[in-house]
C-alpha cells in the first residue's frame, strides 16, 4: 500500500497536487499542503503519482508499505 | 555527554588584496572568482565583499544546508543593498520576514491561474510580433525585455494597467535594473552614473504611474470584471478617509512584483533562443514537437504547454548554462556549524546557480547544450535537486517557476510556429553582461526573423483565441 508524505520544507503551496489528485491533497487557503489522506487507494495511484511528479518543488513522496 | 568537536574558519580564496577585496573582481568577472573559490576550496570558501566576508557554498550537502536554513538562520533581507533603492524603502526586502513570507505567497502565482495567464501571454506574443514585417531583425535584449513588461505586468497586475503601458515603461524598467552594480555593498547611494539614471528612471515610473492614476480617478469607474490590482489598491482608505497608498508605495509595489519575473525570463527567452539556433538538431526536435501538438489547432493553453519534453529541456539547459541569477545570498543571524566550518553571524553566505549547475559530477560535459540530460532516464534536474538550481531550492526556490516555464513554453510556441530564426551575429558573441548584479544580454545580441511558408498556416485559427476559451482544449 501507498504511504504519501510532503517535505514541508519545500513545499511552498502552488496547489498543483491538490489540481492533481484533489481526494488527497487540499491546499484551500493555506500557505502548504494537507494530506487528506495518507494511504490512498490504488484507484488514484496515477494520479498521486502525477501530483509527485509535477510538484514544482518536489516535496512530496510515496513509499510503500506492506 | 557531547563530543567536542574542533571548530575551523574555512578557507579563503586568492587574491582581493585591494580595499574592498574581492568587490571589483566580482564587478568585473564573478564566475571567474565564484569558479576560483570551489577550485581552491572546495565546498566551503570566503571572499571579501568590501566590509563582509561572503562564505561561499557550492556542492549538493553544502547547497541543501543552505537552501533548508529558515529565514531566521540565513536572512535575505540585509543581504540585498542593490535593491533597496529600487524597489523603495518598506517594499519587500525591507519587511520583516512573516510580512514577506505572506506577500511571496502570490495568488496569481498558483497553479489554478496558469491557464488563464497562458492564453494571456500567446496574445501578447502576438501583439509584438504583429508589427513586424515578412523578415527583418531584432535585438534580443530589447525585444524579450519589451515582451516580458507587458506579460508580466497582464498577468500579475491585471490587463486593464498593462493596456496604459508603452515602451517608456520598459525603457525605464531597464534602467532600474542597470542600476544593481555591486559597488552598493559599499554605499547603494555612491555618486556613479547607473544610479543616477537608476533614480531618475524609478521617479519616471512613479510619474507614469501616477498619471494612470489622475485618468482613473477621472474616470467613470471600471466595470467589477475589468478592475485590477491598481484599482483595488486606489480604492484602500485609511481611518481618515485618505488614500491609504501614494503612486510612489504603489510603484514600489509593481516594480517589486514584476522584478523577479521580468529580467530572468527575458534573459532566458533570448538564451534559450541563440542555443536553439546554435544546435540545429535540437531545434528540429523542438519544431516537431510543436507542430505534432498544435495540428489540430490546439490553443496554447495550459493544457496544450504540459507536455513538451524537448523544448522543456532546452530551456531548462539554457537555464542551466546560463542562469540569470548568478549569486544568491543571505546573512547569517547566529553563529553556524557548517561541515566543521564556523560561520560567524553577520557573514554573508552565498550559493551559486553559475558554479553548482556546472559540476561536472552531476552534470557529465557540464558545458555542452546537452538538453537529453533531462529526459527519461537521466533527468539530470530532478537527480540533484540540491545542484541544479537556477531556480534556487527548497523553501526559498522561485515561486514564480512554474509560471517562468509556462510563459516561455507560450512564448515559443508562437515564435517558433509562425517565423524562422537565425543568428545574425557569430555563435560565441553572444554574452552576458556581468558588470551588474542583474545580469543583462550584452548588446549586439541581434537575431534574424523570416516569417515561415504560408502565414498561420501551421497554427490554428483557436490558438489565437483569448483567455476564458481554454477550458476545452481537447484533453
Amino acid at each position: 500500500m501507498m504511504r504519501v508524505s510532503v517535505d514541508l520544507d519545500l513545499c511552498q503551496g502552488h496547489g498543483v497536487c491538490e489540481s492533481e489528485a484533489p481526494t488527497v491533497f487540499s491546499l484551500g487557503k493555506n500557505e502548504t499542503v494537507t494530506i487528506l489522506d495518507e494511504r490512498p487507494g490504488d484507484d488514484v495511484r496515477s494520479q498521486v503519482e502525477a501530483a509527485i511528479r509535477f510538484c514544482p518543488t518536489a516535496a512530496l513522496r510515496i513509499t510503500e508499505e506492506e | 555527554m557531547t563530543i567536542a568537536v574542533e571548530r575551523r574558519e574555512p578557507p579563503r580564496v586568492s587574491g582581493g588584496e585591494s580595499e574592498n577585496g574581492h568587490l571589483d573582481e566580482l564587478r568585473v568577472d564573478p564566475l571567474a572568482l565564484m569558479n576560483r573559490v570551489r577550485a581552491e576550496c572546495g565546498d566551503v570558501g570566503v571572499f571579501r565583499l568590501a566590509d563582509r566576508d561572503v562564505v561561499l557554498l557550492s556542492g549538493s550537502r553544502a547547497n541543501e544546508f543552505f537552501f533548508r536554513s529558515p529565514e531566521e538562520i540565513l536572512d535575505q533581507a540585509e543581504a540585498y543593498p542593490f535593491m533597496t533603492p529600487v524597489f523603495g524603502e518598506g517594499v519587500v526586502f525591507d519587511a520583516p520576514p512573516e510580512r514577506r513570507r505572506e506577500m511571496l505567497h502570490n495568488q496569481a502565482l498558483r497553479d489554478k491561474f496558469m491557464r488563464g495567464h497562458a492564453a494571456t501571454i500567446a496574445d501578447e506574443v502576438d501583439r509584438m510580433v504583429a508589427a513586424w514585417d515578412d523578415e527583418g531583425q531584432i535585438d534580443l535584449l530589447d525585444w524579450f525585455a519589451e515582451l516580458t513588461i507587458y506579460t508580466s505586468s497582464a498577468c500579475l497586475i491585471g490587463k486593464r494597467f498593462r493596456e496604459e503601458l508603452d515602451q517608456r515603461f520598459a525603457r525605464l524598467y531597464h534602467d532600474l535594473e542597470q542600476g544593481t552594480d555591486a559597488i552598493a555593498y559599499v554605499d547603494p547611494y555612491a555618486p556613479i552614473e547607473s544610479f543616477r539614471r537608476r533614480d531618475e528612471a524609478r521617479r519616471g515610473l512613479v510619474r507614469l504611474v501616477e498619471d494612470i492614476m489622475e485618468r482613473r480617478v477621472a474616470a467613470p469607474p471600471a466595470p467589477e470584471d475589468q478592475r485590477d490590482l491598481l484599482d483595488v489598491l486606489m480604492s484602500i482608505k485609511d481611518e481618515d478617509g485618505t488614500d491609504r497608498f501614494s503612486a510612489d508605495t504603489i510603484t514600489g509595489m509593481f516594480i517589486s512584483m514584476m522584478f523577479a519575473g521580468h529580467h530572468t525570463t527575458s534573459g532566458t527567452a533570448a538564451w534559450t533562443l541563440i542555443e536553439l539556433l546554435g544546435h540545429p538538431d535540437e531545434l528540429a526536435a523542438v519544431d516537431h514537437e510543436l507542430d505534432e501538438l498544435y495540428a489540430d489547432g490546439a490553443e496554447v493553453s495550459y493544457q496544450a504547454l504540459r507536455e513538451m519534453p524537448h523544448l522543456e529541456s532546452s530551456i531548462k539547459e539554457a537555464l542551466r548554462l546560463h542562469p540569470p541569477l548568478i549569486l544568491l545570498l543571505r546573512v547569517a543571524k547566529e553563529d553556524l556549524d557548517y561541515d566543521g566550518f564556523v560561520i560567524r553571524a553577520g557573514q554573508m553566505v552565498g550559493a551559486s546557480p553559475s558554479v553548482s549547475n556546472r559540476i561536472a559530477e552531476d552534470f557529465p560535459a557540464p558545458d555542452t547544450f546537452d538538453p537529453g540530460r533531462y529526459l527519461v532516464p537521466r533527468e539530470e534536474d530532478r537527480t540533484n535537486p540540491w545542484t541544479w538550481i537556477p531556480f534556487g531550492a527548497g523553501r526559498h526556490r522561485c515561486v514564480g517557476a512554474s509560471f517562468a516555464m509556462m510563459q516561455l513554453k507560450a512564448i515559443f510556441s508562437v515564435l517558433l510556429l509562425d517565423w524562422e530564426f537565425e543568428l545574425a551575429q557569430p555563435l560565441d558573441t553572444y554574452r552576458n553582461d556581468h558588470s551588474k548584479m542583474v545580469v543583462q544580454l550584452q548588446q549586439p545580441c541581434a537575431v534574424r526573423y523570416r516569417r515561415r511558408g504560408t502565414p498561420g498556416s501551421r497554427r490554428g485559427a483557436s490558438a489565437r483565441s483569448g483567455p476564458g476559451s481554454g477550458t476545452g482544449s481537447g484533453a
